[in-house]
């Protein structure tokens, strides 16, 4: 859902409504049986998000993090508990949880005008006429700077420039909720550090609800306004949640000396290597 | 800095993207058009002219030597051939006896002695006919076979036996069942030409990456529109290898179940000239047939590679 925008400062301005979850993620358990074995990923999730909340979700490899991410996008579905949208409970996939998948997953088939154009045709189909589905396709492609690119097939462009088209794919759907399943894994320091900047104006331009999953320690201080940090799988629970109180518009730069962010810094990797430090027998 | 140097990368990676090779078969057309044009254009333009010879002798060295190998044949066909016991007719027996077979496919001088062109088009109506019917039901049921597994334990083992059972063992149940030659081969083809089709489709189905079927869930594509917007680009490759297999093998069908059903084809053409000891027509209805086999695989083969152009996975 995206935000009125606040006439002066062109930033989202975000409504909270007290006492209403945004985005309620409540005891879940999460099993897989494959003939007679068995397998808990996830035990006794708790978690609440509110709207426009940047939220990204850390821990090993290993400890359900993607599990969870497709549990909120209905992609899997929940053993026990329950995951609750706006007070609905989630069970099965849709564009309100749009989600950028690791390795983009763009149509090879489409160009990049068209994996965007599918998703609007498919979820404004009804609402908006052929002119107004048109440009909405370029201005989400103009949004992650992927406006030239609109006629290239996805082998024709680079790693990063897929992922801002996926990127785009998502927030074309208007989505309440944009789910990041490690969306920069796959992808070079410099061109991460570039869909990072991206990814942070685009939320502060359109005040969107984000859940990230990431690995990378610096990533989720930089973006988050609460890190989730989940314990060893199996049977993985979130260990402790960190807020970064960091103000907004954060500067790559200036955040490398400041001291509050090497402070949420040391308690991320603290939390993951010392108390929690990955151990591979546990797979 | 930072910001405009990470652009200055996504700039060059986007430029050294893969780029698709360009398929051989699609490459040799365009160099023999330019080949044969008028030469006059030469005397002001040596840029030209260079490309024009360079574009000759790339032709030359892909025609020359098979029309080599071709004489040489020839010549050791003739000296085999030639001796008075010899029970086939040499090359130059066969131009002498059948040379308007060769240089007019197109006559016709009655109702069963037309030319061999007009036979192959009617055998290759029969083909059509089958081959799309396989086609469409073929690839419609790859991909209720390749989507459900429960179809898929149904359906395959009978398709696993239908399929090892030869053309022409179908003929005498479809005469039997459709009680006139012309829709019995058209029969034998479907049921040829079905089972690779089928077979290949399921498989590029079942091959369907999760990453796509997630984006169709997300995006909540109802069945028809998964099956055109996700199904059929994705399993395309697939597709045009069964369909591939599959006009082979119904060109091979219509041959032999002409033979069999008589009337106007080339089959049977092949079995009347055999009938009335015409052994120079049965050669160049073999050569007919060969050419005609090659240039329909190769069709196949170019429309697949026309639509499945974007589709090979990045």
């Amino acid at each position: 859902m995206i935000a009125p925008l606040d006439p002066k400062t062109h930033t989202a301005m975000i409504v909270r409504q007290p006492g209403r979850s945004f985005l309620k993620i409540d005891h879940v358990d999460k099993v897989f049986e494959r003939g007679a074995s068995r397998t808990e990923v996830l035990r006794d999730v708790n978690l609440t998000i509110e709207q426009g909340e940047f939220v990204t979700i850390i821990g090993h490899s290993g400890c359900g993090k993607s599990t969870l991410l497709n549990l909120i996008a209905g992609l899997t579905p929940v053993t026990r508990g329950a995951v609750l949208l706006e007070d609905r409970e989630v069970n099965e996939p849709g564009p309100d949880r749009a989600v950028v998948f690791q390795n983009h997953s763009l149509l090879p088939w489409l160009t990049t005008h068209e994996n965007v154009k599918l998703a609007v045709d498919k979820v404004f189909g009804r609402v908006k006429s052929r002119e107004e589905r048109r440009e909405w396709t370029m201005r989400m492609l103009e949004l992650v700077q992927m406006a030239h690119a609109g006629d290239k097939h996805p082998s024709e462009i680079s790693g990063g420039m897929k992922q801002r088209v996926g990127i785009a794919r998502a927030l074309a759907m208007e989505p309440k909720v944009l789910l990041l399943d490690e969306p920069f894994g796959a992808l070079d320091a410099l061109t991460r550090a570039h869909l990072q900047d991206s990814v942070m104006q685009i939320h502060a331009t359109l005040g969107n609800t984000v859940i990230m999953i990431t690995h990378d320690v610096d990533e989720a201080v930089l973006l988050s306004d609460r890190i989730v940090m989940m314990t060893n799988g199996p049977s993985a629970t979130i260990g402790e949640v960190l807020t970064v109180d960091l103000p907004r518009p954060r500067r790559r730069l200036e955040m490398v000396s400041d001291a509050a962010y090497i402070r949420c810094r040391e308690a991320v990797m603290k939390f993951l290597y010392e108390r929690h430090s990955y151990v591979e027998a546990a797979e | 800095m930072k910001s405009s140097a990470a652009r200055l990368q996504l700039v060059e990676t986007a430029n050294c993207g893969p780029r698709r090779a360009v398929p051989l078969s699609a490459g040799a057309l365009p160099a023999a058009m330019i080949a044969r044009a008028p030469p006059a254009a030469d005397r002001g333009l040596p840029g030209f002219a260079k490309r024009v010879m360079q574009n000759i002798s790339s032709v030359l060295a892909t025609v020359v030597p098979p029309l080599v190998v071709l004489a040489v044949l020839m010549i050791i066909w003739e000296l085999a051939c030639s001796g008075p016991k010899s029970g086939l007719p040499p090359p130059t027996k066969i131009w002498r006896e059948a040379k308007d077979l060769i240089l007019d496919p197109f006559f016709v001088n009655g109702p069963q002695d037309i030319g061999l062109g007009l036979r192959i088009l009617t055998s290759l109506q029969r083909v059509a006919i089958g081959f799309g019917l396989s086609s469409v039901v073929g690839v419609l049921l790859g991909a209720l076979v390749g989507q459900s597994v429960w179809a898929m334990r149904g359906l395959d083992p009978i398709f696993q036996v239908l399929r090892t059972v030869p053309p022409l063992a179908w003929l005498p149940i479809s005469l039997a069942a459709f009680r006139d030659a012309s829709p019995s081969a058209i029969f034998v083809i479907f049921i040829t030409a079905i089972w690779p089709i089928i077979i290949n489709t399921a498989v590029g189905i079942r091959n369907i990456p999760q990453d796509y079927r997630n984006v169709a869930e997300v995006l909540r594509l109802n069945p028809l529109e998964y099956f055109w917007r996700i199904m059929i680009p994705s399993a395309a490759p697939y597709i045009f290898t069964g369909l591939r297999i599959g006009i082979g093998l119904s060109w091979l069908a219509i041959i032999a179940a002409e033979m069999l059903t008589g009337g106007v084809g080339i089959g049977f053409f092949i079995w009347d000239a055999w009938n009335s000891s015409r052994l120079s027509d049965i050669v160049v209805a073999l050569i007919y047939i060969g050419v005609v086999g090659f240039v329909l695989d190769r069709l196949v083969s170019w429309i697949g590679q026309l639509a499945t152009r974007g589709t090979a996975a990045s």
